[in-house]
């Protein structure tokens, strides 16, 4: 198979997924619930009337496949339906105000659970003994444990509140404004060579990438050790030894090979990283779909509450089709 | 099965816990939901964890709020368990189109965030304690579906079961007292090392407010409004609580690591 064919195999794959989910979540939320309005608005009684009315306005009175089909549809075409509680307030307008902080966090966190995992893994594949890597190895089975808002909470008592370094939420200082380009603060603030700015805009997103980060970055540590280790356990490396080349030369090289399967671990890394994001962001109020998500749980807000996970569930299959492809890229024997 | 280190700790962590939860009322001095000293005193003779907002004793409300968790992820994970190992074994041994099915199906979920797909539950259920074992439960079937699958897939060709066949047993029996046995091993792994998956959703979801309603006691809903004394210093009301939640999945998650590394090492003798 061609890697065209097989990219356009995989995304034929990918939407049979997608759907499930889709459906699942519709069943979940739109089905379950019984009347989503009466849901939302509790126990009070309302005159039957306007009941009927804000299910007309919301499209809530139509038959249950129609619903399914019709929301599906609207969905692709960006059409997310209209917010329960603040009457007449387009969903997707929310989303699209929200996505660029849970990106920006998304990003940064990666970066950090990268840099931990693979530079503690790094470290310890190189040591000689064996108590680091003990450490690393456990590390790597621990990390996912940690309970974000209780690490979250803790830095922010530590750096916020009595060592003062460090704001404890948001993502800017009051007074300081950043005219959105890309939505993503740190990058924004550099296109437009506003320093302070920057500064502020990182200050925020320390502690919650720092977070979300250490919490995802176990996978990567155990994976770079066992790499680090079966690299260095192959006769490549005993030649280089037998050339006499130095220890941290080999350690560079083996490195590098060892990097490649970690690369492809990213992808799989994507579905912890959007649960722990929704956790992130309520703990620093990090104004992105997650605090956005939890909001309107608090209201039963269910048209919003759909949306925004549906929209996980694209997400997710999106980034499995790319994760497919760039396996796909880097070892081709997965394309037979 | 030899116990290694981490193992008994990991054992012991969750044992104390569980007593924690069994002996609640011997235990906690003062009542968990009714103030028993001045609000937000730092920790002191009276009360070693200190009062939160309200006045309430926090060592109490850490000692109940026990119940709670361990409730919950011991009915999700039995729950999930059952069904997703029986499942499991119904799809890997019969294969076919049913197979097909319910792997496309299991699969999927897996892939979905299950912190999300809990919240989705618990919030189409409604919030309340049994609700939350149930959605954390549904999010887990995948998890044992998969290994089970996966296991029996390889199990059902070995020369034991097929004399099975031939001898006639009926499948039920052949998958109960045939393969099941042979994957307890990896069950006692997976089952370890969901539970301490289990008791950070559960602590998510109740940091959400999708548990328990007030004034029960519960871990992350206990962390959840320490945040707002954080600026206040009250950080009596963080860490208690906060550290409880992380214990307890540190219990799970050594027992797992221990027990698989005994089984590595069992296999390698």
């Amino acid at each position: 198979m061609g890697l065209a064919r097989y990219i356009a195999f995989r995304a034929l794959l990918i939407i049979p997924t997608i759907l499930l989910l889709y459906t699942l979540v519709f069943i979940v939320l739109r089905v379950l619930p019984g009347n989503p309005v009466l849901a939302a608005l509790g126990t009070k009684n309302i005159p039957e009337e306007q009941l009927k009315a804000l299910m007309r306005e919301l499209g809530l009175d139509k038959p249950l496949y129609q619903q399914y089909f019709e929301y599906l549809i609207n969905f692709l075409r960006g059409d997310m339906g209209y917010s329960m509680i603040i009457r007449g307030r387009p969903i997707a307008n929310d989303i699209a105000d929200k996505f660029p902080a849970t990106l920006e966090l998304a990003i940064w966190a990666m970066v950090m659970s990268f840099a931990l995992g693979v530079g503690f893994g790094y470290v310890a594949g190189k040591s000689r003994g064996t108590a680091l890597k003990h450490i690393a190895r456990l590390y790597g089975s621990i990390t996912y444990i940690i309970f974000i808002p209780a690490l979250g909470l803790f830095l922010q008592l530590l750096f916020g509140r009595w060592l003062g370094v460090l704001p404890t939420g948001g993502r800017l200082s009051p007074g300081i404004y950043i005219n959105s380009i890309t939505g993503l603060y740190t990058i924004d603030s550099l296109l437009q060579g506003d320093f302070n700015a920057f500064a502020d805009a990182i200050k925020h997103i320390i502690l919650p990438s720092l977070t979300l980060g250490l919490v995802l970055s176990g996978p990567f540590a155990r994976l770079t050790l066992s790499n680090m280790e079966r690299v260095l356990g192959s006769k490549i490396v005993v030649a280089y030894r037998a050339r006499g080349v130095r220890e941290e030369v080999i350690a560079r090289h083996v490195f590098k090979h060892a990097l490649i399967p970690i690369v492809t671990y990213l992808g799989l890394q994507f579905a912890l990283l959007l649960g722990g994001a929704v956790l992130t962001e309520t703990t620093f109020n990090w104004p992105g779909l997650g605090t956005y998500l939890v909001d309107k749980i608090m209201y039963r807000d269910y048209t919003a509450i759909q949306a925004v996970v549906i929209l996980f569930a694209f997400l997710v299959g999106v980034i499995s089709l790319m994760t497919d492809v760039a396996y796909a890229l880097i070892d081709p024997r997965v394309r037979y | 099965m030899t116990l290694n280190i981490y193992t008994v700790i990991g054992l012991a962590v969750i044992l104390v816990i569980v007593l924690m939860a069994l002996l609640a009322d011997f235990i906690a001095p003062y009542s968990p939901v009714e103030a028993s000293g001045m609000e937000l005193e730092s920790p002191n003779p009276l009360h070693i964890m200190g009062t939160d907002n309200l006045g309430r004793d926090v060592f109490s409300r850490v000692v109940y709020g026990a119940r709670t968790v361990v409730v919950v992820v011991l009915i999700a994970v039995i729950l999930s368990g059952v069904i997703g190992t029986v499942l499991g074994l119904v799809s890997g041994y019969i294969s076919g189109i049913l197979d097909k099915i319910l792997s496309f199906v299991m699969d999927s979920i897996y892939a979905f965030p299950s912190l999300i797909l809990a919240i989705a539950l618990s919030v189409a259920l409604g919030p309340n304690i049994f609700n939350a074992a149930v959605a954390i439960a549904i999010t887990y079937i995948p998890t044992y579906f998969r290994m089970v699958r996966g296991q029996v897939l390889s199990i059902k060709n070995e020369s034991f079961v097929e004399m099975a066949r031939a001898l006639g047993l009926p499948i039920t029996r052949i998958m109960a007292r045939y393969i099941l046995p042979q994957l307890t091993q990896t069950l006692v792994v997976v089952f370890s090392m969901n539970s301490a998956d289990a008791v950070l959703t559960e602590a998510a979801l109740s940091f959400f407010g999708l548990t328990v309603q007030p004034p029960t006691p519960d871990w992350g809903f206990d962390l959840y409004k320490g945040r707002g004394f954080i600026l206040s210093g009250a950080w009596w009301m963080l860490i208690f609580p906060g550290g409880m939640i992380t214990l307890l999945a540190l219990g799970f998650a050594l027992l797992s690591e221990g027990v698989s590394q005994s089984y590595v090492v069992k296999e390698g003798e």
